[in-house]
């Protein structure tokens, strides 16, 4: 009955004396830790060039971060009740996770969709699932995140029409889509087309936005998955600006006006175990993007050079054995975000290192920020870890260490060049096989599964997306082939094929074909017809 | 002198997920086996083809997408048809405990889940192969 309870090996092994990302640590930090410290220069005020305080002069005083629980499983019908549900335990956005098979742009009668529709997020195959979706929740009073890579213009697309369908105007539409597709071929692999392409599709998103839907952010430049990956934090900061700085360059290069675009890209990043040194990351990050965006693209607008970011709690950090520690550590971590002003905030659910959460185990993960929010008073003061010693000096070496891989990114021709020989994926994948040799060896810490080990089997209620899921999409997605005017459909997909081939935004054909209910697999395929499909090679 | 051990690493389905893929296949060659990772998306057709021309003692299979039910069964079966029931089948990645008993049944040897150190995995790799040889 009940289980032995075993440590690890002594404490003597465990390491201290540097980060996650290596980064020495000191037992003390003193003012000479700071020399040339310059407040105007490093931190400025909140709001205030270069940021690193915050983007916003008043922060949480102002606005308090965006409450926003990444959601989606089975069919639309139960991914919009748990939205609802979510609203009315008081989270503040919406966020939608799409199953495999949409994030790759396959229907859920495709061959490679077996086994996978509904599983790891919502099956969305056309505009019907699309109106399901979002079914009783005016998208007027509510913004949208939506985390789809390859197919984000289309996935938009269906929610734009789902807005002029609840008679919305699109000026008035708030949210973000992910778009983000260097970070696919560096970590989180959901790509399609090869890169070309993929650029001139996101930029298309950055045009069409800047004209239409002003209140959107096009992309989310993400580092969470990096991070996920393996990578250090010190990667995750400057892979991910890296990444922002070359879409800044395409948008660019497609002649757009940088201030038109930039003040709508926004970031993602992970909310990893290591405190103060995500804290640091945060503020790094701030100032490294204001100083690029201001003294290298020369942006005049101050709202191009703000870091806004969501930020959501380390999957990776989730461990299956007693999984009521999750609910500790996801605290630490979103504590971590807070600190650090993020502008959205995800946090992890206790059962997440098994399966997608529970009501019950979102609804704690919802009063997590809650409390922090609410209880613990930290966010009644705007950057309370400013001045530091420790802190400021580590934001530093953040910053330093960055700044290093910028030069060899450079040194290897930029970031596509890079991605092509394989640097990122290489460097994420050592720094993952290292950590784990680490923490066999004892030298990092997991609670339950490398100390404090008890012997008791895993129990706990958990989600199921039952097979019943797929066969319902399948009828549908069919149904909606039946029913609509196909003619219509080869028509718009036709002319969607013929503006792919040509040079012109592929929004408008999209959201023609969209309206007309062609299946996402049926628009993906036409431009994988036009665009080809990228490769990576298995490289370990 | 003993023929190395074998693996093939393989990713089926849509998953993205292969940083435990990775660092099982490192692991697995820092003991001294012969690693070949599939890649991404791969069918079970494609991954008994490839146990097949690899002509490997292992088949480690890393599913992360909830597909396992589906999937695993499905490759086992390819395998037996392709004349390959000795190949040991190993999974890791995130299975529900409730499914691990369902794939056991099914023809997996061991299910490796979250928390699993390489060590354990090279060790009970060791001792099967060695056992099938014997």
């Amino acid at each position: 009955m009940a289980g032995s309870t075993r440590t690890g090996s002594g404490h003597d092994t465990v390491d201290t004396t540097t980060t996650i990302s290596g980064l020495p640590l000191k037992p003390l930090y003193e003012p000479s830790d700071l020399a040339g410290f310059d407040y105007g220069r490093d931190l400025g005020r909140p709001g205030e060039f270069p940021f690193t305080r915050g983007v916003y002069s008043t922060m949480y005083l102002g606005r308090r971060w965006t409450m926003r629980e990444f959601s989606g499983f089975g069919t639309a019908e139960q991914t919009n009740a748990r939205f609802k549900y979510l609203i009315s335990e008081g989270e503040t956005g919406l966020s939608t996770a799409f199953d495999f098979p949409t994030l790759l742009g396959y229907d859920s009668d495709h061959p490679m969709a077996l086994g996978e529709v509904g599983k790891l997020g919502v099956a969305i195959d056309s505009l019907r699932d699309m109106e399901i979706l979002f079914d009783g929740i005016p998208l007027d009073q509510v913004t949208t995140s939506m985390t789809i890579n390859a197919p984000a213009a289309i996935l938009w697309a269906m929610y734009l029409v789902v807005a002029e369908k609840q008679g919305v105007p699109w000026d008035k539409v708030g949210g973000t889509i992910q778009n983000d597709i260097l970070k696919e071929y560096i970590a989180q692999n959901t790509y399609v087309f090869p890169p070309e392409p993929s650029m001139r599709l996101i930029v298309d998103t950055f045009e069409f936005g800047t004209k239409h839907v002003p209140k959107w952010n096009t992309i989310s430049i993400s580092g969470y998955h990096i991070r996920e990956a393996g990578s250090t934090a010190v990667q995750e900061l400057a892979f991910t600006l890296a990444d922002g700085m070359e879409y800044v360059r395409w948008g660019i290069a497609r002649g757009l006006d940088v201030d038109s675009f930039a003040p709508r890209l926004s970031f993602f990043f992970n909310a990893h175990n290591e405190f103060f040194e995500e804290i640091a990351k945060y503020r790094a990050a701030r100032r490294i993007w204001a100083h690029v965006m201001r003294d290298e693209f020369g942006a005049k607008n101050p709202r191009s050079w703000l870091c806004r970011f969501h930020t959501q709690t380390a999957g990776v950090s989730l461990t299956a054995q007693q999984p009521e520690n999750n609910v500790v550590r996801v605290t630490l971590q979103a504590l971590a975000a807070v600190l650090g002003g993020t502008q959205s905030l995800h946090t992890n659910s206790m059962d997440e290192a098994l399966a997608l959460p529970s009501e019950k185990a979102v609804r704690i993960a919802l009063r997590t920020q809650q409390i922090i929010a609410e209880e613990s008073g930290v966010a009644n003061t705007i950057d309370p870890l400013a001045g530091s010693y420790f802190v400021e000096a580590l934001t530093n070496q953040m910053e330093a260490g960055a700044k290093d891989y910028f030069r060899r990114i450079d040194e290897l021709g930029g970031v596509i060049p890079a991605i092509e020989k394989q640097f990122f994926q290489r460097e994420i994948a050592e720094a993952a096989y290292r950590y784990q040799r680490e923490v066999q060896a004892g030298r990092r810490v997991i609670v339950g599964v490398n100390r404090y080990q008890v012997d008791e089997p895993i129990s706990i209620p958990l989600l199921q997306v039952d097979e019943a899921v797929q066969e319902a999409q399948i009828r549908r997605v069919q149904e909606v082939r039946r029913t609509r005017d196909n003619t219509e459909v080869r028509s718009r997909l036709a002319a969607l094929r013929d503006a792919a081939r040509g040079s012109g935004n592929l929004m408008y054909p999209i959201l023609d074909a969209v309206r007309a209910y062609a299946t996402l697999g049926e628009i993906m395929d036409t431009l994988r017809e036009v665009f080809g499909e990228y490769h990576a090679p298995p490289v370990f | 002198m003993e023929r190395k051990i074998r693996v093939l690493v393989a990713k089926p389905g849509l998953d993205s997920h292969d940083r435990g893929a990775k660092v099982v296949a490192r692991a697995l060659r820092d003991a001294g086996m012969e690693v070949i990772y599939t890649g991404l998306r791969q069918t079970p057709d494609q991954i008994a083809e490839a146990a097949l021309q690899e002509d490997v003692d292992v088949v480690g299979i890393s599913i992360l997408s909830g597909a396992h039910r589906v999937l695993v069964p499905r490759i086992v079966e390819r395998l037996r048809e392709l004349g390959l029931s000795d190949v040991l089948v190993v999974v890791g990645g995130i299975i529900p405990p409730d499914d691990v008993p369902f794939l056991l049944e099914r023809g997996v040897a061991a299910v490796f889940g979250p928390g699993s150190s390489t060590a354990d995995i090279v060790a009970f790799i060791e001792e099967h192969v060695q056992k099938v040889r014997a």
